[in-house]
């Protein structure tokens, strides 16, 4: 009996898989494209090697002071020097335990919501949404339980800019959803009323708004009351970015099929209970993503409050860079607060495009 | 609901729709209305308190501060008026320059974002994903601190051409003075211009007639060279140059562009550029590729496809986000208050109310100008929207 001998496999064409033929079809599949790759690589090789040179091997790593950057490349020194300015501003150093207290609080606290086996999310996060913001304030603020106060004008650095986003957002949210309900309703009046303060706060740049805010809100109020400096930004933001999240919102509930609002009727849920119950639950999840967009532009533009003088992140590097001991430093300064202020935004935009891919329930038609 | 089904009609009651609409308007508007009162009452007393006389008479008052950049004639004596027309001019002079160039850099990144080309692709990304994700106003503080100002003085300008020095000071390049040939120049552009729209209605009725095509581009081209250029030979030259010259500390002569200005169109057009490109790439890709399948078994050639097919269809996507982009550089513009460029907000919302104090008029102003620049811009893109929108049929 003879038995069948099969021919060893031939290897793979090299033409069509490997890394030569992905090099053939990406880089050089046509004298074009030959042309472009080797531009990129002359524009990388002007850029990358000068860049790494400056950055780390010919940078300053350790030292104290303005005379040990004897090396051509970047002097990191100076922000060890002044890290803990760019971080809280000029908030007591014996105090800050309480910021970073703040912080993990916030971690821990909103940890379980990203667990998805925890039941009880909304219960949860009702509750942490109330407790939080009054310990953050006690915890922050002081002047109470025996904590010494820390006045506002004291705040500063990227604790200043996350107070700033985050209380805008939050502040914003419910604000915007009366107003993204204002917009769709059918009451005339009401509508005018919505759209012409979203279109309003929509249409002047958020620094008018500060500036508004720090002199014109003093002249609002009845005499004798006064705010803060922090609290009047804080109003500002809050404002304008209620506009913003209100369209957000908007697009929303535009996108629910006519049906469910028939259905919510047909259940005879009044105006109140069928928005809450029905419509709602589904918008907002939907805008989830486009709420995390709003607040990345809101944390980018919270740099602004440099223009009414409050140190935030930003400011705090400009005033260090200003400092007659440590000239010439501000780029150094800029690519730290650029890098701070990348990671946070990418960050966000990442887990934005991750929540669009997990909610996407099909009302994509 | 009642009436439908013949119940007798009842009088005012709160469980009627109708009535509650009524009701709740009736409130929202009082509401509105009692606020805009309670603020206008505080307003009154504490202007009284202060001795703030409310009005616009101030914009009559001479100024007495100088400007570093001026469009229009401007000496320390002119109004407050006139300061506030400076910093509109500034204002639109940085968002024009400023659209364009992201515009056209956007293009550009978008494009190469698609480009099949690994590596062009990789750095599109890499360039969008750094630019938008780090606040324009930080961009604008480092372009301007970190590398405008760190450039050496005038006297070790970097120079091009004899005729272009990069400084500390800012960009120094050839002013362009009207010379004798200067307005027989311009009638003739307006001349070719007229002439171009005469060709292009011609041929396309020819093309609707006879179906022969016309190359628009290439002779309305032709035309806008040649006759401009026939005419300078005739009547001389619409310009001449003046060069700007190193005398003393500082160039002499010409143009300068002030690092300001550079600073804040830099990073303004390095940062929308970056959101274009995004919104360029994600209407390209909207297009199915049907479309160009289609087009191509009609016969089109890759270039056609591209002009008559993809574009048109690519452009309804890419006009509305792209005129709120256009819209964010022109509010993003008041940025430059944070370097002092003389715009809007530095110039008229800074040193004109910490000079005069007068709050309220001149944030109403500075706040009516950027909603008047902002509804002109939507308005005029909407009109362009309609004019290029799918005719559904």
């Amino acid at each position: 009996m003879t038995t069948h001998i099969f021919k060893p496999d031939q290897p793979p064409p090299s033409k069509v898989f490997g890394p030569v033929a992905w090099m053939r079809q990406n880089l050089f599949s046509s004298w074009l494209n030959t042309l472009l790759t080797l531009l990129s690589l002359y524009l990388i090789w002007l850029i990358v090697p000068p860049l790494l040179n400056w950055s780390i091997f010919d940078a300053n790593w350790v030292g104290t002071t303005r005379a040990d950057c004897t090396k051509e490349g970047a002097c990191w020194v100076f922000i060890q020097q002044r890290f803990g300015q760019f971080m809280y501003g000029y908030y007591p150093p014996e105090l800050r335990w309480r910021v970073d207290l703040t912080v993990w609080l916030a971690v821990l606290g909103v940890a379980p919501l990203f667990i998805s086996r925890f039941k009880r999310k909304a219960v949860y996060g009702i509750g942490f949404l109330v407790l939080y913001p009054i310990i953050a304030y006690f915890l922050l603020h002081g002047g109470a339980f025996g904590m010494p106060t820390v006045a506002t004008s004291q705040w500063g650095g990227l604790m200043l800019t996350l107070v700033i986003a985050t209380v805008g957002i939050a502040g914003a949210l419910p604000l915007g959803i009366l107003l993204a309900l204002g917009r769709r309703s059918k009451m005339p009046a009401v509508k005018v009323v919505c759209v012409t303060f979203i279109e309003f706060w929509r249409g002047v740049p958020l620094i008018t708004v500060l500036f508004m805010s720090s002199v014109m809100l003093p002249l609002f109020l009845p005499e004798g009351m006064n705010f803060d400096k922090l609290l009047r930004a804080l109003i500002g933001v809050i404002l304008f970015q209620s506009a913003y999240v209100a369209e957000v919102v908007r697009g929303g509930m535009q996108a629910i099929p006519k049906g469910q609002y028939e259905a919510a009727s047909a259940m005879a849920l009044g105006y109140w209970r069928s928005m809450g119950l029905v419509i709602l639950p589904q918008a907002l999840k939907m805008v989830i993503p486009g709420i995390v967009n709003t607040f990345i532009a809101l944390f980018k533009d919270t740099s602004l409050v440099i223009i009414i003088g409050l140190f935030d992140l930003l400011n705090s590097v400009k005033q260090a860079a200003a400092d007659p001991a440590w000239l010439g430093m501000a780029t150094e300064g800029y690519v730290f607060a650029a890098l701070v202020f990348w990671i946070f935004c990418f960050g966000m935009s990442r887990y934005s495009m991750h929540l669009e891919r997990k909610l996407d329930t099909g009302h994509k038609r | 609901m009642q009436n439908q089904i013949g119940a007798p009609k009842q009088g005012l009651s709160l469980t009627d729709p109708r009535v509650r609409a009524w009701l709740f308007q009736i409130i929202t508007i009082v509401a509105v209305v009692g606020m805009g009162w309670f603020l206008f009452n505080n307003t009154q007393t504490n202007l009284q308190h202060r001795g703030i006389t409310s009005g616009f008479d101030f914009l009559e008052r001479s100024a007495g501060f100088g400007i570093a950049q001026h469009l229009i004639d401007y000496t320390e004596s002119d109004s407050y008026a006139r300061v506030f027309l400076i910093g509109l001019l500034n204002t639109l002079l940085v968002s024009i320059i400023g659209i364009i160039l992201a515009t056209l850099l956007g293009f550009v990144i978008g494009v190469a974002r698609l480009s099949p080309n690994f590596m062009i692709n990789k750095l599109a990304t890499v360039y969008i994903e750094v630019f938008r994700n780090i606040p324009p106003l930080l961009q604008i503080l480092f372009w301007y601190f970190a590398v405008f100002l760190t450039l050496p003085g005038p006297r070790a300008a970097h120079g091009f051409m004899d005729s272009f020095y990069v400084s500390s000071r800012g960009l120094n390049m050839p002013a362009a003075l009207a010379a004798p040939g200067f307005w027989p120049f311009v009638i003739s552009v307006i001349l070719a211009i007229v002439g171009i729209v005469l060709m292009s209605k011609w041929a396309t009725k020819r093309f609707e007639a006879t179906g022969e095509p016309f190359h628009k581009f290439w002779v309305g081209l032709a035309i806008l060279i040649v006759v401009p250029a026939l005419c300078s030979l005739i009547f001389g030259a619409p310009v001449h140059w003046e060069k700007p010259e190193l005398k003393g500390f500082n160039f002499v002569g010409g143009w300068v562009l002030i690092p300001e200005l550079l600073a804040l169109t830099l990073a303004l057009t390095v940062y929308t550029a970056a959101f274009i490109a995004e919104i360029v790439r994600s209407g390209i890709k909207s297009v199915s590729h049907g479309q160009t399948e289609a087009a191509h078994s009609l016969g089109l050639r890759n270039g056609p496809t591209l002009r008559k097919v993809i574009i048109p269809q690519a452009l309804r996507v890419i006009i509305p986000p792209l005129t709120s982009q256009y819209l964010n550089l022109a509010k993003n513009s008041s940025l430059a208050a944070g370097i002092g460029y003389p715009e809007m907000v530095s110039l008229f919302a800074g040193t004109v109310l910490n000079q005069t104090g007068q709050a309220i008029e001149v944030i109403a102003i500075t706040m009516s100008v950027y909603l008047a620049i902002s509804i002109s811009i939507s308005l005029l893109m909407n009109w362009y929207n309609k004019r290029i929108a799918l005719i559904e049929r």
